[in-house]
């Protein structure tokens, strides 16, 4: 995976998980861009387009886009999978999760991304290894902050 | 006193709550500047609630490049919360274009070899999104340390981190190899899932390693047996699916291990046989699963069974509601056209279905499959669909189609009266979308296709007569009608119905297309040779058609207004040769070169007229388009500079005689004669056909008879095996032998003849040179 965009229907950006080194003028342009497609497509059309070289993966889950920029050689269907998981693990964290949790606590999205793919790839396919390494990882958060 | 700034939560608050702008622009304003200054000089132990904060604000898009040393700061702190967000803080304003990127690598260092399993984890999934190359040789074998570490949390992440640094920096692949093999018998589905990848990297690089891992392929195979066999374990399962994400990761290792490999393609055929009939397709995960083994299995040496069984399976995708499904299988069956042609032409009616796809991504794959299906047994069937498609289908889309429409209708087409009406179809519906050729190709068709002259300008007069606005059709169409007007009101046409034309209407018609304003400049050119041509095919007067040219003659188009002043020549000084001049054009060969150059004449905007009988007229044409219209004799040309010539005599050159080329007797004794005939074929100017000819009045028969040819070095000669060797006497079948001689240059021809012959037992050996050879064998 090349990157990975969470934007809400407004275009507004929720999240932004680069994993290809780009300037920030550059990420600001493929935004800005990708945004205005995915955003034009209509609702019946599936989930995937061609845009520049790269395969684009997209789903809207109630008011945000998950959007993801693959490579030729990889599977979209796989890649589908890939933001569901992705949208049970902070439904299970946040408790029926919705937009404004993403926006008032975008940390702890990125820190759960981050225990379910690295480096663009997939390193934990069990929802319940990446939900207890969140959990501890907020425990250790806690301890440090009671005795500072 | 530094001024209490806010919580997060209540920035964001603020934020969202500005109504426009530049007040959202205020707030954030406000708090930078707090942040900054907390920065400076605020509590340390805040400093991760300050960094939090202004990377919400630049995730909204606003500079953040002052909190990169902040950054540092806080992944250097030894509280996990610092870490955690400073580690975040890295990745998202931190990368390798900056200089300042490398300061972390220590803290990395040190974060990595520190035993907290959460702090190990920060450091590797920040090292693995925005490590450098330099950062990567650093700390390669810090990783390489972590691969053996107890905690398989932290194995995991290791595994991904060296995928990410042999992207980055591939020498380190040599570090990365080693471990593989161990790896690769881990039960933990993480380790093993990110082990795969790291070998699938590895291969990808370097074709030794490569050829190593080709050895894991039983192994492979077996792991994935195991997760396909045994029953689900819940908490890697997707829709009934065993982890379909570690299953789809070896799918795809043993595409690059099984590609051009006999062997190993051979060990996993069972397995993926097994896999694509057994995988629950009901939901997406198991689609994703199955659409990985058909990749697999075309892609490697498969059996033909197999192979087949799996476009099948894009076949059934085609047919799945889910269009997701859709679009992939076209995708692929896209990819296979080529390679397993037949297959997927058994998939052909599906796939003209999807044309109907309201989604343009999905027609436009079924239209570019559609297209490549096309052959010449089905081409009248898919034209039909395609023409249909052209009609309704989005704008973006017609340009394609009707290019891959007229592209397949050269390819295919089953006759030239179905090519016409094809293209003639194709134009009429989308003429604005096709090439600027295809104009110039349908006249050059038409004008090929002598027997259908009288079908053609009745389907385009009708055309005509319906609709003069498509630029494209009205320009065959006038063209068309200038060049065979007169085969509409003389004549019947059995192909079509009885169409019952006055001249006089299609006079109107021509001056309609004329005046319209809908017609392009081009087209009124047309149109108005058109006309002119028309005034040698009335059978009336040409009053009309004076009338119009003389009213053009002050067009304030000057393209138009120069034609219309030279027809007015033609009729006034040179009515004699109005005639020979507008008549049809000769049927064009598409093969010559010369043809193809009258067909771009005739297709150019400015179809010029034929046969120009004396040097004025030469003028006349010349003025007209630049182009000297179509002679049918070439000026006569100089002949070129002698080359050096073997053993010749000069020979003077005799004017240019335009008439077949006459025979030639080269040799008489004792009843033996030698003819010489002479061709030379149009479509090859350079070559010379000579055709020797022996023949025998006496009373003896000539036997042993070998002819040979010399020619200038500048020459090519080749001879052709003789009929025979004898000449019978008494005027018996004479022996002929051909000659063939290209002339690149156009250099004086020179020949010398070598007879060697047995004649009334006497052996007879002549050398001589032909004389008085015709010039037209040369020039």
């Amino acid at each position: 995976m090349q990157f990975m965009l969470l934007f809400s229907r407004q275009g507004k950006l929720r999240l932004q998980k680069w994993y290809v080194p780009l300037s920030d003028k550059e990420k600001k342009k493929i935004t800005r861009e990708l945004v205005q497609t995915v955003l034009a497509r209509k609702p019946k059309m599936c989930s995937f387009l061609e845009w520049r070289d790269l395969k684009i993966v997209y789903k809207r889950y109630a008011s945000l886009y998950f959007c993801c920029a693959i490579e030729d050689q990889d599977n979209e269907l796989i890649t589908l999978e890939i933001i569901h998981r992705y949208v049970e693990l902070l439904d299970k964290y946040f408790g029926s999760v919705c937009e404004l949790d993403i926006i008032f606590n975008f940390e702890k999205a990125y820190f759960i991304l981050d225990e379910f793919l690295l480096g663009g790839e997939v390193q934990e396919t069990s929802k319940k290894n990446v939900l207890k390494a969140i959990e501890q990882a907020d425990l250790l958060q806690e301890v440090t902050l009671r005795h500072a | 006193m530094v001024l209490p700034s806010l919580k997060l939560q209540d920035l964001i608050e603020q934020i969202r709550g500005a109504k426009t702008q530049a007040q959202e622009r205020e707030v954030i304003q406000k708090e930078c500047a707090h942040i900054r200054a907390s920065f400076r000089d605020g509590d340390p132990l805040h400093r991760h609630r300050q960094l939090a904060k202004l990377l919400y604000v630049h995730m909204l898009g606003y500079p953040a490049h002052f909190g990169q040393m902040e950054c540092l700061k806080l992944i250097a702190s030894t509280r996990f919360t610092d870490k955690r967000v400073g580690y975040l803080g890295a990745m998202l304003l931190l990368d390798e274009r900056q200089d300042a990127h490398l300061l972390i690598t220590n803290s990395i260092k040190n974060d990595m070899s520190q035993g907290v399993p959460a702090v190990q984890g920060l450091a590797l999934c920040t090292l693995s999104t925005m490590g450098s190359a330099e950062m990567c040789r650093d700390l390669a074998s810090e990783v390489e340390k972590l691969l053996l570490q107890p905690s398989p949390y932290v194995r995991k992440k290791a595994v991904l981190t060296a995928v990410h640094m042999i992207r980055k920096v591939p020498e380190l692949s040599s570090i990365f190899l080693p471990p593989c093999t161990q790896l690769l018998r881990e039960r933990h589905h993480g380790i093993l899932l990110g082990t795969v990848t790291l070998i699938t990297e590895l291969c990808e690089r370097s074709p030794a390693a490569l050829k190593h891992f080709r050895k894991m392929v039983p192994q492979l195979v077996q792991i994935l047996r195991t997760l396909v066999t045994t029953g689900y374990s819940k908490e890697h399962s997707i829709s009934g699916i065993s982890d379909p994400f570690l299953q789809v990761q070896i799918l795809r290792l043993l595409r690059i291990l099984g590609r051009n490999h006999d062997e190993s393609s051979d060990a996993m055929n069972d397995l993926l046989a097994q896999v694509a009939t057994n995988t629950d397709t009901s939901r997406n995960a198991g689609n994703a699963v199955l659409f990985e083994t058909v990749m697999t299995i075309m892609d490697i040496r498969s059996a033909a069974g197999l192979r087949v069984l799996a476009v099948n399976i894009l076949g059934r995708f085609l047919l799945n509601s889910d269009k997701n499904i859709r679009y992939v299988a076209l995708t692929s069956l896209l990819r296979l056209v080529q390679s397993d042609h037949s297959a997927v032409q058994r998939h052909r009616p599906t796939v003209v279905e999807c044309l109907q796809e309201p989604d343009a991504s999905l027609s436009r794959r079924a239209l570019e499959l559609s297209l490549a299906l096309v052959n010449s047994s089905n081409v009248r069937a898919m034209m039909q669909e395609l023409q249909t498609f052209l009609s309704s289908c989005p704008p973006d889309l017609r340009a394609d189609c009707a290019s891959g429409i007229l592209l397949a209708a050269e390819r295919f087409a089953p006759n030239k009266r179905w090519h016409i009406d094809t293209i003639l179809r194709v134009l009429t519906m989308a003429g604005i979308y096709v090439r600027d050729d295809a104009v110039a190709n349908l006249i050059q068709l038409i004008g090929g296709a002598q027997e259908l002259h009288a079908y053609s300008v009745r389907r385009l007069y009708s055309a005509l007569a319906e609709d003069i606005s498509q630029q494209p059709t009205v320009q065959v169409a006038t063209w068309c009608i200038g060049e065979y007007g007169d085969l509409l009101w003389e004549g019947s046409c059995e192909e079509s119905e009885p169409l019952q034309v006055e001249e006089e209407e299609v006079l109107t018609l021509l001056e309609r297309v004329l005046q319209s304003h809908l017609s392009l400049p081009a087209t009124r050119g047309y149109a108005l040779t058109a006309l002119m041509k028309l005034s040698t095919r009335l059978r009336g007067d040409n009053n009309r058609i004076r009338q119009v040219v003389s009213v053009y003659g002050s067009c304030l188009d000057v393209e138009l207004q120069q034609r219309a002043v030279e027809y007015n020549a033609l009729f006034r000084k040179y009515d004699h040769m109005r005639a020979a001049i507008l008549e049809k054009m000769p049927v064009v060969e598409p093969s010559g070169p010369q043809a193809d150059e009258e067909a771009k004449e005739s297709g150019e905007a400015v179809p010029s007229p034929s046969e120009p009988q004396a040097s004025k007229l030469m003028d006349l044409l010349d003025l007209l388009d630049g182009s000297s219209g179509e002679a049918q004799q070439l000026p006569p040309m100089a002949p070129s500079p002698e080359d050096s010539l073997v053993h010749l005599l000069d020979l003077p050159c005799d004017p240019p005689a335009p008439a077949p080329i006459p025979n030639l007797r080269v040799f008489e004794r004792e009843g033996l004669q030698i003819n010489l005939s002479f061709v030379r074929p149009p479509e090859t100017p350079s070559l010379l056909l000579i055709t020797v000819t022996a023949t025998n009045t006496s009373g003896g028969d000539v036997t042993h008879f070998i002819c040979q040819a010399a020619v200038p070095k500048s020459f090519q000669l080749q001879l052709q095996p003789p009929s025979g060797d004898t000449v019978p006497a008494q005027g018996g079948l004479p022996m002929t032998q051909l000659l063939r001689i290209l002339n690149p240059n156009k250099a004086p021809l020179r020949l010398k003849l070598r007879l060697t012959y047995t004649h009334f037992g006497q052996s007879v050996q002549e050398i001589f040179e032909v004389n008085n050879l015709p010039v037209e064998t040369w020039q």
